[in-house]
């Protein structure tokens, strides 16, 4: 166990927390890449799948570019972006191979969320004399929501982690105290940026997962009824996490 | 310029770095062959690896439900991990060795495995189950013979996406020098050989497809059924 108190003596040594390549600045680094690119990646995907699973086409595409974007290498992209792009550019390089692997699961979460919006819901609306721009906002996009932000979550989980791997070709982020450590043969070094990767990637996990919950109609919902003793959503309560 | 080591011609699309380059794979046909070779070794043991571990694992969570919790909740904790941060934690006990990688691409693969396996299993019709059970069949014969032929298309799915996910995976490997056509793809990155670069990728993405097709024709001969079905 000489590596772990190694690597809790590197982590815990303040010189390595300061100065451009200490960890508070790839802590930051890898906070800014990712929140720029799951915002723009979000704001792209998701109009797009809601809309699509809202009129019910595309789904073919929608489902299958999730498959697609799994047999396409991350570290093959960012190696074809920062190539062409240049090194001194290899910070919009890293955030648009991030944007492009967080498409696939919004993509596909938005619109599967729409399409697995109970019909009768739908159509009991419609006959409460809804417009169509009600029944998107007030209907369909709230009961779309738990599958779509569990796509969300996906998607920060992805680009925490190809955000990790941008540091083999020098881009921003955790992952250089990793690559920073093996180009030392740092031992220490090497375990510590692991380990502050992996933590910060539950902690995207439990956050995104905690928001999933909070954003639930169906949870709050709930919540209010155990204040009334009444329990409006027995039965519409399914297990969100099924699609993903 | 470059100056011409070898006698290229000076239209050869290696001396202008190309991103599409026949002479590429004609003269390092070998390596690459080496690399692809390396690939396939590591997605195979460790798809295989996993799959061993999961069936039985699978089995006992469904058989024991307190498990349930730990099971799911440690490999969702583990699948959260980014690959480099693994590779980089299994790198002290195991060194820089293909052994290291490998145990890091069955650690994902097992996680998408037993989850996959889980919801197989549980999909199994209760109704033949029932029926099998009435017919006298025992716990060893309704597994083999009831079971896991009716679970095999959720089986397979998993078996699918596992593998694709790990053909991909493999290049980051490459960390620690055994990623397979990683290898190739981080070389041409360091020396800005982008033949080297694109062919690589493009074979890497054309291993998930054709390991893909593999697993559903193997799927379509185990499961002869469904076919006539349709």
């Amino acid at each position: 166990m000489d590596w772990l108190t190694g690597a809790w003596g590197w982590l815990t040594d303040s010189a390595n927390w300061s100065g451009p390549e200490g960890i508070a600045s790839r802590l930051w680094e890898h906070t800014y890449i990712s929140g720029i690119a799951l915002l723009v990646a979000a704001l792209i995907a998701l109009p797009i799948g809601l809309w699509l699973g809202h009129i019910g086409r595309g789904g073919g595409l929608a489902i299958n570019i999730s498959n697609i974007g799994r047999a396409i290498p991350t570290f093959a992209v960012l190696v074809l972006l920062v190539l062409p792009l240049g090194l001194e550019r290899r910070t919009l390089a890293t955030i648009l191979a991030l944007i492009l692997f967080a498409l696939p699961p919004l993509l596909t979460n938005a619109y599967v969320g729409m399409r697995e919006v109970d019909r009768d819901t739908v159509e009991a609306a419609r006959g409460m004399g809804m417009t169509a721009r009600q029944l998107v906002t007030g209907v369909e996009i709230p009961l779309a929501t738990p599958v779509l932000m569990n796509g969300v979550r996906i998607a920060a989980v992805q680009v925490v982690a190809t955000a990790t791997i941008a540091a083999i070709v020098a881009g921003p982020g955790l992952g250089r105290i990793i690559t920073a450590g093996f180009g030392l043969q740092d031992q220490d070094e090497i375990v510590a940026g692991a380990i502050l990767v992996a933590a910060y990637a539950l902690v995207v996990e439990a956050l995104f997962g905690l928001l999933q919950r909070v954003l639930d109609p169906r949870e709050r919902a709930r919540k209010r009824g155990r204040r009334t003793g009444f329990d409006p959503a027995v039965g519409a309560v399914t297990d969100s996490r099924s699609s993903g | 310029m470059l100056v011409n080591p070898v006698g290229l011609s000076d239209s050869s699309c290696l001396l202008r770095n190309e991103w599409v380059c026949w002479e590429y794979v004609q003269t390092r046909g070998d390596e690459l062959r080496q690399m692809t070779g390396q690939h396939l070794y590591i997605t195979a043991v460790s798809i295989l690896l996993a799959f061993v571990v999961s069936l039985p694992l699978a089995l006992l969570v469904r058989r024991w439900a307190p498990l349930e919790g730990p099971v799911l909740g440690t490999s969702t904790m583990l699948y959260t991990i980014p690959s480099l941060a693994l590779f980089a934690l299994l790198q002290p006990l195991t060194g820089l060795t293909i052994e290291t990688v490998i145990i890091g691409i069955t650690t994902y693969s097992l996680v998408i495995l037993v989850r996959t396996n889980l919801t197989a299993l549980r999909s199994v019709p209760a109704d033949a189950v029932e029926a099998a059970r009435g017919m006298g069949y025992d716990a060893g014969r309704m597994l083999l013979r009831v079971e896991l032929p009716l679970a095999l298309p959720t089986i397979f799915a998993g078996l699918r996406l596992a593998t694709v996910s790990a053909v991909a995976l493999t290049t980051v490997g490459a960390i620690i020098g055994f990623g397979g056509l990683g290898n190739a793809i981080y070389r041409g990155y360091r020396s800005n050989f982008k033949a080297e670069v694109l062919t690589a990728s493009v074979l890497c993405v054309a291993l998930a497809i054709v390991a893909d097709l593999l697993l559903i024709a193997l799927q379509r001969r185990l499961t002869p059924w469904r076919r006539r079905a349709g």
